[in-house]
Formats: C-alpha cells, sequence, structure tokens
C-alpha cells in the first residue's frame, strides 16, 4: 500500500521526520501519499488552494487559519512535505513519546491554537482579532454587542498586566484547567 | 514442404480463434455462460491470497529490521479490527467532522465532544474543536476520496495500483509477468469482440430505426440491445451477479449509483433503459447518439439551466407512457469511486412518486471500474478495462420505494440513497458528487456556525 510513493520519498529524508516528527515510518508513507494527491500541480509543495480544495476543510470556518498556520511554518507562498509534516507532528498524541521531540507538546499545541487568533503576527491577541475570530466562528447568529461583550469579558478574564491584549503568556494562564493533550490531539490507527 | 506447415498451422490457429470468437458471440447473444469465466475468477482469487501472504511475509521482516517504534506497534492490532466496512484502511479515528447539511457530527462518538445539549460560556479553548476538526480533514477527508481510485488490502497483481510489489519474491515476478502476458494476449481477443458489439450497434440501431414505431419494433430493439451489451459484457469478462430480479423495473424510474458509464451496459445486459444524462464529447457522445436512434433517450447540456425543466417535463411524459421503456438515472450526476454514495440531486425524485431503486457494488479486486473523468478520457478508460482481470460485479434491484405523503423530494432522495448505500455496502454520504469540478459555496459553512452557535451561552 502507498509504495509508489515511498519510492519517492528518499529514505534519508523519511528517517529525517521520523526522528524529527515522531511518526513511525508507515504513517509517514501514508501521510506522504495524502500529500502527493493534495498536490494537484504535482510539484513537490501546496499552495493555499491546494489545501482548501478539501471541501471539509473549506466550509471549516477556521478553515483558513488552520492553513495558515502551515504557511507560517514553512514562510514562504509553499509548504513542502517537511514543513507539512512538522505542523501536523503538532497533533500527535502527547503521552506516548515522552522525550522523543518537542513538537507534540502541551506548549506547541497551545501556540497552535493561539496563532489562530493572533491575527497579524504580534504574539499578542487584541480585542479586534478576538473579535474577528469569533465572528468566524459563529456567522450571523449572535449580535455584533454581544459578541463585544464576550470579547471584553474574555480579554478581562485572561489579561493579567492590563494592556488590553492577551499574551502567549496569558494565553497559556487562561488554559491551565482545560485539557489540551486531549483536544489538540488526533488518534492515530497506525 | 516447411511454408506449407507453417500455413497449415496459421490455417488452425486462425480457425480456432474465430470460433472461440464466435462461440462467445453467440453465448453471450443467447445469454449463456460456460462457466470460464466464473472459475477464472476464482482462480485469480487464489492467486492473488498467495501474493498477500508472500507480501505481508515480506514486509514482517522488513519490519523487525526497523527500529521499533512503541506507539505504532501498539496500535497495529487494533487497526485490523477497526476497519471500516468498505475495506478502506483509515489512518486516523476522526473525533469531529463537518458537513455542510448536518453541521458539526462526532463520528467517533466519544461522549466527551458531544456537544449537543450543551449550553456553556465562551473559552477561547473552542477554536480546539475547529483548529481538530480541520487538520484532521487535512490528513484524511471522505469527500476527495471518493473521487480517487479505492485502497486495495490485497494486491491484485496490477502495477498501476501498487508498484514495487512484484520484486517482493521471485515467484511473485513470475506470477506478475504472466499475469501481464494473459492479460495482453486476451487484449486483441477483448477488442475484437468489442469491435462486434459496436458494429453490431451500429447495424441493428440503423435497421431498427427505420421501421414504423410499433410493438414489432419495441420487441425487436430489445432483443438488439441485450445482444449488443451482453458482447460488450463479454469484451471485459463481466462477471454480474443479478440479486432480486423480480423487483426489476418494467414502467417507470430505476436510480442507481455510478462508478463509470460501465454501469449503463451491465444494467442493459438484463433490461431494456432510457438513459438520461448529460451530453458527451468523443468517443462517448458517438455511442450515446448510436443509441439515440432507436430509443427515446433524453439527453442535455449540464450548464444549460433552461435545459432543466424542459428534462424535468420530458421525464414526466416519458414516464406517463406505459409504452416506453424505464428510465435509468444516476442522480449523483457524476462517477464515484464505488466506496460511497454521494447526495443525490432531487430532480428525478420530484416527477414521480415511484423510484425502483439499484445498488451496483463492483469487485474492485479485479479492476478499477471508476472512471475518473477529471482525469482520464473514455478511451483511456475502456483501455484500463480490457487489460484489466476481469469486471465482477453485484447488482441488486431492490423493492420499489414510494414516497411518501408531506415527504419533500429531497427526504425522499436521501431515503432512496440510504436504502442503496445499506445494500452496496457504501458509505452513504450527503456530499455532493459535484465538488469533484466545482468549489464549496460559502453558505455551507453556516451549519456548522449555527451548531457552534447554539452551544454558547450569550447574555
Amino acid at each position: 500500500m502507498g509504495s509508489r510513493a515511498s519510492i519517492q520519498l528518499q529514505e534519508a529524508e523519511l528517517n529525517e521526520i521520523q526522528s524529527e516528527t515522531g511518526f513511525s515510518h508507515n504513517q509517514i508513507v501514508r501521510l506522504y501519499s495524502r500529500f502527493t494527491s493534495l498536490d494537484k500541480g504535482a510539484i513537490g509543495c501546496l499552495s493555499r488552494e491546494d489545501f482548501l480544495r478539501i471541501p471539509e476543510l473549506a466550509i471549516n470556518p477556521l478553515g483558513d487559519r488552520i492553513v495558515h498556520a502551515f504557511f507560517t511554518e514553512s514562510n514562504n507562498e509553499t509548504v513542502n512535505f517537511r514543513q507539512f509534516m512538522r505542523v501536523l507532528a503538532r497533533f500527535r498524541p502527547t503521552k506516548s513519546n515522552q522525550n522523543k521531540n518537542k513538537l507534540n507538546t502541551r506548549e506547541e499545541k497551545l501556540k497552535f491554537a493561539f496563532r489562530m487568533y493572533d491575527l497579524d503576527g504580534d504574539d499578542k491577541i487584541s480585542k479586534d482579532e478576538l473579535l474577528s475570530v469569533l465572528h468566524m466562528m459563529v456567522g450571523a447568529n449572535i449580535s455584533e454587542e454581544q459578541l463585544g461583550s464576550i470579547a471584553d469579558r474574555t480579554i478581562s478574564e485572561a489579561d493579567t498586566d492590563g494592556d488590553n491584549q492577551i499574551s502567549f503568556e496569558e494565553f497559556v494562564q487562561a488554559m491551565e484547567r482545560v485539557d489540551v493533550e486531549q483536544k489538540m490531539s488526533i488518534r492515530f490507527l497506525h | 514442404m516447411d511454408g506449407e506447415f507453417i500455413k497449415l498451422t496459421l490455417n488452425l490457429l486462425c480457425s480456432t480463434v474465430c470460433c472461440v470468437i464466435g462461440l462467445t458471440v453467440v453465448l453471450a447473444a443467447i445469454g449463456k455462460s460456460l462457466g470460464i469465466r466464473k472459475l477464472y475468477t476464482s482462480v485469480l482469487l487464489s492467486i492473488f491470497e498467495f501474493g498477500k501472504s508472500k507480501i505481508e511475509r515480506y514486509e514482517k521482516q522488513r519490519y523487525q529490521r526497523e527500529p521499533k517504534d512503541s506507539e505504532s506497534h501498539d496500535d497495529s492490532d487494533r487497526s485490523d479490527k477497526e476497519t471500516t466496512k468498505n475495506g478502506g484502511d483509515p489512518l486516523i479515528q476522526r473525533d469531529i467532522a463537518i458537513d455542510a447539511y448536518q453541521g458539526i457530527r462526532i463520528p467517533s462518538n466519544r461522549a466527551d465532544y458531544d456537544l449537543t445539549n450543551l449550553k456553556k460560556e465562551f473559552h477561547m479553548s473552542d477554536i480546539m474543536y475547529f483548529a481538530k476538526c480541520g487538520v484532521e480533514t487535512i490528513i484524511e477527508d471522505e469527500v476527495t476520496k471518493c473521487f480517487t481510485a479505492e485502497e486495495l488490502r490485497t494486491w491484485n497483481f496490477l502495477t498501476r495500483t501498487t508498484h514495487g510489489h512484484q520484486y517482493v519474491s521471485v515467484r511473485l515476478t513470475v506470477l506478475w509477468c504472466l499475469g501481464c502476458l494473459l492479460r495482453y494476449l486476451l487484449l486483441p481477443f477483448r477488442l475484437v469482440l468489442l469491435s462486434i458489439g459496436l458494429s453490431w450497434l451500429l447495424i441493428s440501431t440503423a435497421v431498427i430505426g427505420l421501421l414504423p414505431d410499433i410493438s414489432l419494433r419495441r420487441q425487436l430493439n430489445r432483443y438488439a440491445s441485450l445482444i449488443c451489451h451482453r458482447i460488450l459484457c463479454r469484451a471485459c469478462s463481466a462477471v454480474v451477479t443479478y440479486h432480486g430480479r423480480e423487483n426489476m423495473v418494467k414502467n417507470g424510474i430505476c436510480v442507481a449509483n455510478h462508478t463509470s458509464p460501465l454501469d449503463v451496459i451491465i444494467l442493459s445486459c438484463d433490461n431494456c433503459y432510457s438513459l438520461v444524462g448529460q451530453r458527451h464529447g468523443g468517443f462517448l457522445g458517438l455511442v450515446m447518439k448510436l443509441l439515440a436512434r432507436t430509443a427515446d433517450h433524453i439527453y442535455f447540456e449540464r450548464s444549460e439551466v433552461k435545459d432543466r425543466f424542459i428534462v424535468a417535463k420530458r421525464l414526466k411524459e416519458h414516464v406517463e407512457d406505459k409504452n416506453k421503456l424505464p428510465i435509468l438515472i444516476f442522480p449523483e450526476g457524476t462517477c464515484i469511486n464505488n466506496t460511497s454514495v454521494m447526495m443525490f440531486k432531487k430532480g428525478s425524485f420530484e416527477v414521480s412518486d415511484d423510484i425502483y431503486p439499484v445498488a451496483i457494488k463492483y469487485d474492485k479486486r479485479f479492476g478499477d471500474a471508476f472512471w475518473n473523468s477529471s482525469k482520464m478520457g473514455m478511451v483511456q478508460h475502456i483501455f484500463d478495462l480490457l487489460t484489466s482481470w476481469a469486471l465482477v460485479a453485484e447488482v441488486w434491484y431492490l423493492p420499489p420505494m414510494h414516497r411518501n405523503e408531506n415527504e419533500s423530494a429531497v427526504d425522499f432522495a436521501n431515503r432512496v440513497k440510504k436504502e442503496i448505500a445499506r445494500q452496496g455496502g457504501l458509505v452513504d454520504l450527503s456530499w455532493d458528487g459535484q465538488l469533484k469540478r466545482m468549489k464549496v459555496k460559502d453558505s455551507w459553512k453556516t451549519k456548522t456556525q449555527d451548531d457552534f452557535s447554539k452551544i454558547l451561552k450569550v447574555d
């Protein structure tokens, strides 16, 4: 299964990805086959359009933000397989590997969530950013004022230094009682 | 002397081949079988099983040489049990999914993800539902999977499905070479059958088309069409099992799931239909034109909205005329890879209150029947079919379904789809098959947003 993919994927690169991300050999081969099927232009990397061609991602209210995470990782207009895997590695379950890699720690998972709110990438969540993300999540179902009060409450609860914004440290504190390891982990079967 | 001998052998060979072809055509025409294809497919199956055991042993050895990954080792036993019913082999267990019509779903039924009846204040961690769902989709999603060839669990000795397995052991290499030889030796034979079938179609439709529209013509057309499709079926060594033939449609609308234009040929071996479909160009268009000479087929342009009303009107008239052939419709509107059934267009369900559902399931081990129309042309698809092992399919004629009072056409369509999915062992999806070509609509986000808003407590 998927042996065609493993031929193109160099054994050396596969081993590097394995040690960097902690994915098993079989998982990498399977994900490479997925990567190539998403890569419609067959150029070895993915564009934003390639991602958003997945219908279920395109209708995800935060689909754009999730895709954006891949391009933050690559810092480029395209995403190669290595970068693709580094982002996916954030969603590996935490418990099964203690010291293998640093990509799926609680902190990395929280960073992923934090960056989804941080639209301008200044490492702070402002009220406007929070409002925009809330807007994406609820659509037209909740009124502007109600969203405003949700945003105000959220910021005042999390903001400890009084700058009316949420820094990553404050975000981590606000998430203290959340089971991040469970909510941000995907169950791999292989 | 030598020349004479070669001539004699050639003559003998030629006449044998002609006899075999002649016999096949005659047998096809009267719909009888000697059981050779059944035997052929069962032999193939045991060869595939042998190959499977070889490959498994090989991969085991390879696996042992690699450093053991404790986590993936734990999971490998479990994955055998958790495979889905359609033989797919999922890489992940989906916890949260969204779709355009049902909004947020929890495929794994995990209680801690269940959002129904939940009422809570917004918390910043809520974003994780969307993040997790989105990344799960990137790893695996059910829609794009439907438009690519289905993965096989057992290698079927075709390099087009999995490349590299033919080098696993000497015995496999030999078997693979023999298989190749056989398939490509069969190819000219199959091509001859194909051309006989097509010429028969060409001639019979021309002749029958000249007759006035009386019952004799309809009777003749029926025989001619059955003969033609049966010959075409033999051309790809089709072994089709029909179940529940007492439910076969006589008048009215028959709907089936769609994998390839081949569906028409398979169903037409057993009954005569009027086809409803979009106009095609190229080879397929030519065949469609030939067919239209003797029966009322309803063709339309996909792009023309105006056509839709005309088609609906013609369908209605057609159904009401008891002298006309039953109508065959593929309400998915596009070819799916035979693992799932996608959204049924409501059009055909508005025309008639009685629908005859048909489920078609191909055995993918003998060759992939799925026509990926965005990737390959019709001729390429036919070539792939003719160089595959065989075409093994099961057809179920389901009891006719009646539209309930107050049931909308959409609900009726979904009920019929569910029934077809259940019988054919296919996954029942509510996604639109047209996603193969077009992008999602922005409005499809709203159901998910509605669902999420509902759980939020707002003061």
